[in-house]
């Protein structure tokens, strides 16, 4: 028997039902970590630490309640890797009643508003809305990745197409480095800082969007396995946080909580530079799902 | 940490400044996109004695109904930006000593801070679960037909509610000096050319 025969499609959205609760409700621990390292760097009653400290109770408050960390819950954006043989549609449905569910159940905001008519879906679901991106994969298992990116970091994320003369950024990691202090000085505190950044070198301008975005689902403490973006990521974060913007842009030590690097491969006529800035709410949780055990992580 | 209660008047909200720290307690508004061009365009009457000398909050909450009253879920801060074509009409226009929100607001808005004698206070983006823990009482809501929960206008009581001034009346903006503050340290790091 084919081992796609045994998912149940109730089963799997329940799974993705409880996914999406844990996603809306309960920040990773790795991220948990860099904001208590933050709150420490600052002077004890400074403002920064003040704020940081009302952050990491306000994470605290809404696993306790079971209430989302920000009411924004932004844009729902999956990546699947499904086994062979298994149907995209079928999971993608299940995605979409869970979707539906989660935000009967308010763990999710209705946040899909068609942009002619100005109407509000009610229910989260709409055209790519929610966002899902689909591989296969050898394991006879369902991994489902889920971030939850909220509007205010969505509207400071930029794309730069280098050559930029007015920023004298060329096409070398020189111009990389110039773009992402240049992000980081015009979102200020708007992306809700401390932020993470992940950022595509390359690709084109979708693809390189999507490879800074997938960059943010690596753990804020992890590093790169080429040494030459570990070394480019650090460097950055360490200047980043040397230009004083500090959480919610009211000046203080923790600009950035990290900095995650992808590459891909380019047009010999495109070098482009994506930015995708991630609020200190970094909202992703991955289910590892088979019909006999799920883990979220 | 200064304790501040609304209704303020013009002498009170003079003496904050710039950095403050600010408990916010009693009775204020919430108003977004929706509100502020319904305010702006069609001056409403029947809400003047509301918005004399009290603050609005940019904010579109998650609301839970209980019985016949209301409880505020999730009520973190909303980009104000937004908000900065109806603004310094707005305050002008219904008496308002303030606006709470977050990310600050531009030039017209720091003016007319200045000129009436209010402020900008920034509230915690993301802040959803503690700031809704600060609301105390949901006293009644306007517009919830028509403009749905997140647009609709809130009227509510805070309390110990904690914001940061971030734009006074006295023409400071915490947004101008770190932006300057940022920028020139930026410049600073791209004298020389970046290797690894």
């Amino acid at each position: 028997m084919p081992i796609t025969k045994s998912f149940q499609d109730e089963a799997l959205q329940a799974a993705l039902l409880e996914l999406i609760r844990q996603t809306s409700t309960q920040l990773p621990h790795d991220v948990i970590k860099a904001i208590t390292m933050a709150k420490k760097a600052e002077k004890e009653g400074s403002t920064a630490s003040q704020v940081l400290d009302a952050i990491l109770r306000n994470i605290e408050r809404a696993r306790e309640k079971v209430t989302p960390i920000c009411q924004d819950t932004g844009t729902n954006i999956y990546y699947v890797s499904l086994p062979i043989g298994m149907s995209m549609r079928r999971v993608e449905k299940a995605i979409r009643e869970a979707t539906r569910e989660a935000t009967r159940k308010a763990y999710l905001r209705p946040n899909a508003v068609d942009p002619l008519t100005g109407k509000n879906s009610g229910d989260n679901t709409g055209i790519m809305a929610p966002f899902i991106t689909f591989v296969e994969w050898e394991k006879p298992a369902i991994e489902v990745r889920l971030m939850l990116k909220g509007g205010g970091c969505e509207n400071v994320s930029i794309q730069y197409s280098l050559p930029d003369t007015s920023l004298k950024a060329g096409r070398d990691l020189d111009g990389v480095y110039k773009t992402v202090l240049d992000a980081v000085v015009k979102a200020q505190g708007r992306g809700c800082a401390p932020g993470i950044l992940g950022i595509g070198i390359g690709g084109d301008r979708s693809s390189g969007m999507l490879l800074a975005k997938q960059q943010l689902f690596r753990k804020v403490d992890d590093e790169n396995e080429n040494p030459l973006l570990a070394t480019l990521e650090s460097r950055l974060l360490k200047d980043i946080n040397s230009l004083g913007i500090g959480p919610m842009g009211f000046g203080g030590k923790t600009t950035a909580l990290a900095v995650k690097i992808g590459v891909a491969h380019r047009l010999p006529a495109s070098y482009f530079v994506s930015i995708s800035y991630m609020c200190w709410a970094d909202r992703r949780k991955t289910m590892h799902y088979t019909p006999e055990m799920v883990t979220y992580d | 940490m200064i304790k501040l209660t609304l209704p303020v008047d013009e002498k009170m909200v003079r003496t904050l400044k710039v950095g403050d720290e600010i408990s916010l307690n009693g009775r204020l508004v919430t108003g977004r996109d929706a509100v502020h061009a319904w305010l702006a365009k069609e001056k409403p009457q029947e809400i003047r004695d509301l918005l004399q000398n009290t603050m609005i909050y940019h904010c579109g909450p998650v609301v839970k109904k209980k019985g016949d009253s209301w409880e505020f879920v999730a009520a973190g801060p909303t980009t104000s930006i937004r908000e900065e074509p109806y603004q310094s009409t707005i305050m002008k226009e219904y008496g308002l000593r303030g606006v709470i929100g977050k990310g600050g607001m531009g030039k017209n808005t720091l003016k007319t801070l200045q000129k009436i004698g209010a402020v900008y206070l920034h509230a915690i983006g993301g802040l959803a679960t503690l700031i809704a823990e600060s609301v105390v009482g949901v006293h009644t809501v306007i517009k919830l037909e028509e403009f749905g929960t997140p647009e609709a206008l809130w009227v509510i009581d805070v309390k110990d509610f904690l914001t940061i001034v971030t734009m006074d009346s006295h023409g400071n903006s915490l947004h101008d000096t770190i932006f300057e503050k940022s920028n020139k340290r930026k410049q600073e790091l791209l004298k020389k050319p970046f290797t690894l």
